[in-house]
């Protein structure tokens, strides 16, 4: 089977965002007010091969713990669709 | 016989001539190495220069780590050899795990490219005994990604253990504690963002980067390891 993985990649909470940030900086100047929180974040999708979803998910994380996310500063989410 | 510096290219280095330069200058045979080679044996110091390694994909330093070069980095390490990461290459300890902690987003968003100052905080380990402790070093930055971090535990015991070598003088791009350099738990792998291969010179403004290099030759000149091999 084929299954559809997404990855989202965040700097972990308690982590200065400086692009998130600056977003929330630039949005009231376009008239778009009442945001906070803005946080930046990466996402990844790929199409993987495994024999049942169960599989499929735990490669995926230890693709995130190898190499798509940085342990000491970022977390992340994986959902197979 | 003179000390032998291997520096190490990847794709997208753009430090490996000024290091060999530098290096050179102070008296070291130097070597360039590429990424895709497997053997360190022939070399007192290994060099990761600055640059953007791999284009920096996915996070600076993340897919150099895993260039074929790196395993013989980590044993040269772990046998005592001295390996010094200067910017991008520091990006690259961190991500291998030979340093602690990770850079991130300079905290204004800014590429920075410009003079600091830094100060040796800790003058015995093998990268900084030519500098009296306290002793301020004029360095330039070149960087994006020079915010360094790691968890305040950790921090303390960095500080305590005496591992960050280098602090700024004025904090530039956010990084913790104003850490400019921090050393491994065996005082022989030193990252910093600072170019200090590029203050060699009268001529280019600063010679205190051959302060930190020339320690480097002293150590190995010396015959000393900072663990038995």
């Amino acid at each position: 089977m084929s299954y559809s993985a997404k990855v989202d990649v965040m700097l972990k909470d308690g982590i200065a965002d400086p692009q998130g940030q600056t977003i929330e900086k630039a949005l009231p100047a376009l008239g778009l007010t009442g945001v906070s929180e803005v946080r930046v974040g990466k996402s990844i999708v790929l199409e993987i091969d495994a024999p049942d979803r169960d599989e499929a998910y735990s490669r995926v994380m230890e693709m995130c713990d190898r190499l798509l996310a940085n342990p000491v500063i970022e977390k992340f989410e994986v959902t197979i669709a | 016989m003179s000390v032998r510096a291997g520096i190490v290219l990847f794709p997208g280095s753009n430090c490996e001539q000024d290091c060999a330069r530098a290096l050179g200058s102070l008296g070291a045979e130097t070597r360039i190495v590429w990424h895709q080679e497997k053997e360190l044996s022939d070399v007192d110091i290994v060099v990761l220069p600055g640059g953007f390694a791999h284009g920096d994909y996915l996070r600076t330093g993340a897919l150099a780590r895993f260039s074929p070069i790196m395993e013989a980095v980590c044993a040269h390490a772990r046998s005592g050899g001295l390996v010094i990461g200067i910017c991008n290459g520091f990006q690259i300890l961190c991500e291998a795990g030979l340093l602690p902690g990770a850079l991130r987003r300079n905290v204004n968003l800014k590429f920075l490219c410009k003079w600091t100052s830094a100060y040796v905080d800790n003058s015995t380990t093998p990268f900084t005994s030519r500098a009296g402790a306290g002793r301020s070093l004029r360095l330039p930055i070149n960087h994006f990604e020079g915010n360094w971090y790691c968890e305040a535990a950790e921090l303390e015991d960095l500080r305590a253990s005496g591992r960050l070598v280098l602090r700024y003088a004025e904090n530039p791009n956010g990084s913790l504690g104003d850490v400019a350099g921090v050393c491994n738990e065996d005082f022989n792998v030193l990252g910093l963002m600072p170019h200090p291969e590029r203050a060699c010179e009268a001529l280019l403004g600063s010679e205190d980067g051959a302060v930190l290099l020339g320690s480097m030759l002293d150590h190995v000149g010396a015959g000393i390891r900072s663990v038995p091999v």
